[in-house]
């Protein structure tokens, strides 16, 4: 008999904040009064600390909760929003999760059905693979203030691990089609996406093309549109995927809510996203139907096993969505996203170069948040150093790998600093004691003055520690916030 | 433990410049109005000089490395000039190596200067630095009210103390600070506050208000030492001698070992007060210490040093605060000068700031801030860095028959 071959874990991450459409419209409605009908819900908008890079390391760790790291043979990292066009983004990811050195890593983009691109061709080398693939999937899009997409859009990561064994979905197989139909583009190095009229989008694209590719995957597969039980298209066009389902013969019932009015579409993200929160509630033996778009279309099939069941909890989708903090503050967000330049002051203007040297020595410890933990007195410390810190011992080089991602931690000290730069001020920081030991001053991410107090229980995040923007290099390093 | 330098070390002399924004000098003239005080003061000439330390924090705009610009400012002999830093404590550490110099024998008369121009920064408060290439890559580039803020949150946790308990106490260290700095000519600040200025000012890094904070100056200090012998033999005869000099230095327990240092004092403080009194002899301080000057970077450094000096009981610190136990008129003084607060906090000049008031008050020679009851042992304490992070540098001086 040989193993199933399918998805064996999944997770989400969706950034805290998130940004209310009428906020946007409100300050954009004298220039551009047709958003109107727009202006409703929210969007996640990820924090200044925040890509593509470090929401994929969150959803990839959501995606590994209870898994072995030692077993993960590939980690790819989709998107088209990616901080590096020349540095394997998803070697950065690698770092992050600590996975063995012996790991393949992948970016894969260039389209929106980059992410459904990347899952056929995981899938489809599972069979052959000893070690599973994770795939994360992140996007996170800019668009011009008083554009359509600075509303549709969202900012989010998912994953899906992929391989044989206990799977909790079987892969029944894919269908792709290969167009040039241009509906938006991006040219390298640009900004913002370039868009054509919707009702083409809509009627040639959306119905023409999707509608095709479904009706060929279902003949290719030997289902019938009435067997599929989760019908996910990753658009949050109202109207657009029942629309798709009525023409498949697919119920209405099977049509996979789209996020759009908590989440918005988070681009190349957005079918992943979606294939987690179907994952997150569909219960054994369901046929699941995922689309991927993006000059042509990919369909895939899968079916859940009684495994679904007994997988062990995480953030999710679910957890990610219940964790948003409403935000009315489109300044900030224009700021964040670089499309309005404020007076930083000069403090703003320290250097941030950063030694490539160091960072390659020291790669464990700042991508990874690795510490140390002396062999002889076990005392745990951050960052690992030749003599260790207990003052009652001085031994030299007995310290071993001690990882504290994943550790818990409490508040020793803090501070909400107003002096010194930061973009999203006052800069929270303070001391932190890890529970079995080990403790770090540091940076607290997504928190404001209800959420730090001495005392107070905190987890670990990867984020971006500081950009240097005459080099063009993004520093990350972990980051406290409060557990929610 | 080492005999330790008691009386070893006189003062012969000790100047200090105007502090303050003095957009109308560099630092080599700071050094000169500081310098042409204290060799005035020794009653000596420049060719006397054997050896010579210059204590700077901040080189990126400043003077530059070495110890040249000193050397070139005062036109030295060809004499070894050696520049110290250690962080803000870096101005008592150049008066250690004059001391040491001294009582090693291997220099007669060595002097020790301090200067700091923060004034040419472009902004408030200190500049922006780097703390080495690993630690930017892992540490907090935060502003020094954020690092020092924190010993309040901790403190209030620790000792159970309210928030506005803790907030009233620490703006009694302010408005006591500037009610002695606004009767000192060469003060950065020369204006008394009251306290529901210091209570409702702008908020720079919670809890610190901006009258938390000390003044950010322009600034330089000296002083020329020598042996008791010696400065006996230059004609002095009411001679100010070392009776303690101990410098910690933090080795990373405070900020690396989980569980051990709770964040409400300065580890290297407790260290160096308690070498520091054994040296000096000292064994009952709140008896015996009759002045202090101490690092006042922010006023919740100045009340928790009051518990690592011992000079109050853990946790009762910020009740002698409040009860006026360190006012100018108080017990025992504490900033009479004004203090970092408002005399101002050139860095590498404060540690020499504060020997230069305890020096001038020893000898009643302080003008209208003099302390009546006349002083016979006077404590300064130097800090650099942050609560995490620090080097702690502790001088007494006091009359060589005391």
């Amino acid at each position: 008999m040989t193993a199933d071959i399918g998805i064996l874990s999944f997770g989400a991450y969706i950034p805290k904040g998130r940004l209310q459409r009428q906020a946007v419209y409100a300050a954009n409605a004298w220039f551009a009064g047709g958003l109107k009908g727009l202006a409703k819900g929210e969007r996640a908008a990820a924090n200044w600390d925040e890509d593509t890079i470090t929401m994929a390391v969150e959803a990839a760790r959501d995606t590994l909760v209870g898994v072995d790291r030692a077993g993960v043979g590939t980690v790819s990292l989709a998107s088209t929003t990616l901080p590096f066009a020349d540095r394997l983004n998803a070697g950065v990811v690698k770092e992050a999760l600590t996975l063995d050195d012996g790991t393949a890593a992948i970016d894969v983009t260039g389209s929106q059905r980059a992410a459904t691109s990347q899952l056929i061709q995981a899938l489809d080398a599972a069979a052959g693979a000893a070690r599973p693939h994770l795939a994360v999937a992140s996007e996170m899009r800019k668009a011009r203030p008083a554009s359509e997409g600075e509303l549709n859009y969202g900012d989010a990561a998912a994953g899906v691990l992929v391989g044989k064994g206990d799977v909790i979905a079987r892969y029944l197989g894919s269908h792709s089609t290969t167009i040039d139909f241009v509906d938006h583009v991006r040219a390298t190095g640009a900004d913002f996406d370039y868009t054509w009229e919707s009702r083409w989008i809509r009627d040639e694209g959306y119905t023409g093309l999707i509608g095709a590719a479904i009706k060929g995957a279902l003949a290719k597969l030997g289902v019938t549109g009435a067997e599929i039980d989760r019908f996910v298209v990753p658009l949050t066009l109202r109207g657009v995927p029942e629309g798709l389902a009525k023409r498949a013969g697919v119920k209405p019932e099977a049509v996979v809510e789209s996020l759009g009015a908590t989440v918005g579409e988070a681009g190349v993200a957005h079918a992943t996203l979606l294939l987690a929160a179907t994952l997150e509630a569909a219960a054994p033996g369901e046929k699941i139907l995922l689309v991927g778009f993006g000059q042509g279309v990919d369909v895939l099939l899968f079916e859940t096993t009684p495994a679904i069941a007994s997988l062990p909890a995480r953030r999710g989708v679910k957890g990610s969505i219940a964790r948003g903090a409403k935000t009315d503050n489109y300044m900030r967000f224009l700021f964040h996203r670089g499309l309005v330049e404020l007076e930083r002051g000069q403090r703003a203007e320290a250097d941030q170069k950063q030694p490539g040297t160091t960072l390659w020595r020291n790669r464990k410890a700042v991508l990874g948040l690795v510490g140390g933990r002396c062999t002889k007195t076990g005392t745990v410390q951050f960052p690992k150093s030749d003599i260790g810190v207990n003052p009652n011992d001085h031994a030299v080089g007995t310290q071993e790998d001690y990882p504290l991602a994943d550790v818990r931690a409490k508040i020793v000290t803090y501070t909400a600093d107003s002096l010194t730069y930061s973009p999203n001020p006052p800069s929270y920081y303070g001391m932190i004691d890890f529970d079995g030991g080990g403790r770090m001053m540091v940076e607290f991410a997504d928190v404001d003055a209800s959420d730090v107090e001495v005392g107070r229980d905190m987890m670990m995040m990867f984020r971006i520690k500081a950009v240097d923007e005459m080099r063009d290099f993004t520093k990350y390093f972990w980051k406290a916030v409060p557990v929610a | 433990m080492a005999k330790g330098i008691k009386d070893k070390v006189a003062i012969l002399g000790m100047g200090c410049a105007k502090f303050g924004e003095r957009w109308d000098k560099d630092a080599d003239s700071l050094m000169v109005e500081a310098y042409e005080e204290a060799i005035a003061d020794a009653g000596i000439d420049t060719s006397q000089i054997d050896a010579a330390w210059l204590g700077v924090a901040f080189d990126a705009v400043n003077i530059g490395p070495s110890g040249i610009p000193l050397s070139t400012a005062l036109r030295l002999k060809n004499i070894g000039v050696t520049k110290v830093e250690n962080y803000c404590a870096s101005g008592t550490e150049s008066f250690r190596g004059a001391v040491y110099a001294v009582a090693s024998g291997a220099a007669d008369i060595a002097l020790a200067l301090g200067v700091e121009k923060l004034k040419d920064t472009g902004y408030g408060g200190l500049p922006v630095r780097t703390r080495g290439t690993m630690h930017d890559m892992t540490g907090i580039t935060g502003s020094a009210p954020g690092n020092f803020a924190q010993l309040a949150s901790a403190y209030r946790s620790v000792h159970g103390v309210s928030k506005d308990d803790l907030k009233r106490a620490m703006a009694h260290v302010s408005v006591k600070s500037h009610a002695n700095g606004a009767k000192n000519p060469k003060a950065h600040l020369q204006k008394a506050v009251d306290m529901d200025t210091v209570l409702n000012a702008p908020m720079i890094a919670e809890p610190l208000g901006l009258f938390d904070c000390c003044g950010v100056s322009d600034g330089a200090a000296c002083a020329i030492v020598t042996t008791p012998e010696i400065a006996r033999a230059l004609g002095k005869t009411d001679l100010v001698t070392v009776k303690a000099l101990q410098i910690a230095a933090s080795n990373g327990w405070e900020i690396q070992q989980g569980g051990g240092w709770n964040g409400s004092f300065f580890h290297t403080t407790r260290v160096a007060a308690a070498k520091a009194y054994e040296e000096a002899g000292v064994t009952n301080p709140r008896e015996q210490i009759s002045l202090m000057e101490v690092h006042d970077c922010f006023s919740v450094t100045e009340l928790v040093t009051m518990e690592d000096l011992y000079i109050s009981k853990e946790g009762d610190g910020w009740r002698d605060v409040l009860d006026g136990f360190f006012d100018a008129d108080g017990t025992i003084p504490c900033q009479i000068d004004g203090g970092l607060k408002c005399f101002g906090h050139p860095i590498g000049a404060s540690g020499l700031r504060m020997i230069y008031e305890n020096y001038l008050q020893l000898l009643g020679r302080a003008g209208p801030r003099q302390r009546q009851t006349p002083p016979s042992l006077a404590l300064s304490h130097n800090l650099g860095g942050m609560p995490s992070q620090n080097v702690s540098a502790i001088a007494i001086v006091g009359m060589a028959d005391a």
